[in-house]
């Protein structure tokens, strides 16, 4: 099939008898599930995920709008953003499939298979099981279907318009408003910073303590707008276990260690050959290059600051091969 | 089970690294803020980060700074010691810097305006720098800040300097 051509031919199937899950359709993709595995059949073959792997995946996918570039569930299978259309390939980054002709990809318009792919989390999560939460604090995901988690993975992504914290923005994060210290971050400090405003500035003599807006983030791997510098965006994120995907960089990507310790596995974008292991410690910042995908992972929940740059005429220079690979020539 | 968040500081960081299979070390462009910050003269505005135009800057405080000013909002992140951020409301920003440039500006003297107040942020605080204001920090023992920024006068890059060459 073109690539360009749009595909079409949604389709949401009544449950199985048997697990009680429905099945769905997009293009020449179809999606089951049954008590351990998802199943994604297309034209050249059949692939198999755990869908507790799955859905972690799928949740980020769903919850970041395709995100930036390569969201690869794992070797095999992911979509490809390309902001305000997006593909779902089979085996397209992977050297082995693509020499061997298994791999396939579709073009889809984004909205129509966020709807799909919405349905098909709200569906596929059961009572219990959070897909953004670390193994240690959620339920199962296995098993016929039980109920759903929709207050789960229907959460919206924090984006602070601004900074965190200032009048009519994101808000701080307290046990009044329902984010309690995670057990990993429970040593870490409370305190706010000392603020003296004169009169009339109250709304722009401000700060926060970001590390104990951490502390208190609910979710894994899910980055938040904490402080906004036109197109430059901190966000923030506390991460542990292991990142769902494997993230393909379209454009140059920062990452600065704020606690503990991730170590990232990249490998090559297109064929998904290893290239290297990055080891970040605190204060450790280092950049993605654009070629690679990068897949964190993190013994302890640890802080760290994703930093993006969202200027909209990336995707034109991505689009035209201006975009630099790497951010700085050391 | 008990667990121990592990941080940094300019008296205790241990750096990780790039541990290459088949690539270059310098692609990551890998350094450490608080080797950075030990390795700087204070309130130097050292870029550890940069994408397209934007930019991280490490700053070593100590001692008071001078006056600056910028054209769009700015964040400072304490990521160790002290800092007083002292903030005033310029009376005429665009002569005390030009509203189309980009960046943090140092200003000549004492810039004239009245004071909006002052906050106090340590290791893991974030202040907002805003745009129309002029800032400066004061810290008594050496700290080590972020500031997320726009490339700008004085800004410093010393990549070679800074970051990892060679695999681990």
């Amino acid at each position: 099939m073109d690539t360009k051509t749009l595909a079409s031919g949604f389709e949401v199937k009544a449950a199985d008898n048997e697990t009680g899950y429905r099945s769905y359709k997009a293009g020449s993709f179809s999606f089951s599930r049954d008590g351990y595995f998802a199943y994604i059949d297309h034209p050249n073959g059949r692939h198999i995920m755990s869908i507790d792997a799955f859905l972690r995946a799928l949740m980020r996918d769903v919850a970041w709008g395709f995100f930036y570039g390569t969201v690869n569930f794992d070797s095999v299978f992911g979509t490809t953003n390309y902001y305000g259309e997006v593909e779902m390939f089979a085996g397209l980054y992977n050297d082995a499939y693509t020499k061997a002709g298994r791999d396939y990809v579709e073009r889809f318009k984004s909205e129509d298979l966020m709807k799909i792919f919405r349905e098909m989390i709200s569906d596929w999560t059961v009572d219990g099981y959070d897909p953004f939460a670390a193994p240690m604090e959620t339920g199962s995901a296995w098993g016929p279907k039980a109920g759903n988690n929709d207050e789960a993975v229907e959460r919206k992504r924090v984006t602070a318009k601004r900074m965190v914290g200032l009048p009519g923005d994101t808000p701080v994060r307290t046990d009044a408003n329902g984010y309690s210290v995670n057990r990993m971050f429970a040593d870490v400090d409370q305190s706010e910073p000392e603020v003296h405003a004169e009169p009339g500035f109250e709304a722009e003599v401000s700060a926060f303590n970001l590390f104990a807006y951490l502390s208190r983030s609910d979710v894994t791997w899910n980055p938040s707008v904490s402080s906004v510098v036109k197109a430059s965006l901190f966000c923030p994120t506390s991460e542990e276990y292991i990142l769902p995907i494997e993230h393909g960089n379209d454009r140059c990507e920062w990452f600065l260690q704020m606690s503990d310790e991730i170590t990232w596995q990249i490998k090559d974008g297109k064929t998904g050959k290893p290239r290297a292991q990055v080891i970040c410690r605190p204060g450790d910042i280092c950049c993605m290059p654009a070629d690679i995908r990068h897949q964190g992972y993190s013994p302890k929940r640890s802080m760290l600051l994703v930093w993006e740059n969202a200027s909209p005429e990336i995707p034109d220079l991505i689009r035209e091969g201006k975009a630099p690979v790497v951010s700085v020539k050391v | 089970m008990t667990t121990v968040t592990q941080l940094g500081s300019l008296k205790d960081y241990r750096p990780g690294g790039v541990q290459v299979i088949d690539d270059d070390p310098r692609n990551y462009v890998f350094s450490n803020i608080f080797d950075v910050a030990n390795r700087s003269a204070p309130y130097e505005r050292v870029a550890v980060g940069k994408n397209f135009e934007y930019l991280i800057e490490c700053l070593r405080a100590e001692g008071t700074s001078d006056w600056y000013a910028c054209a769009h909002d700015e964040f400072a992140v304490c990521m160790d010691g002290l800092v007083r951020v002292e903030l005033l409301k310029l009376d005429d920003p665009d002569d005390a810097v030009d509203p189309g440039s980009t960046g943090g500006h140092k200003l000549s003297g004492a810039p004239k305006g009245k004071p909006m107040g002052w906050s106090k942020i340590k290791r893991g605080h974030m202040a907002l720098l805003p745009v129309g204001s002029a800032y400066r920090f004061v810290a008594d023992s050496p700290a080590c800040m972020i500031i997320q920024t726009i490339q700008g006068p004085e800004t410093i890059e010393r990549w070679a300097d800074i970051c990892q060459t060679e695999s681990l």
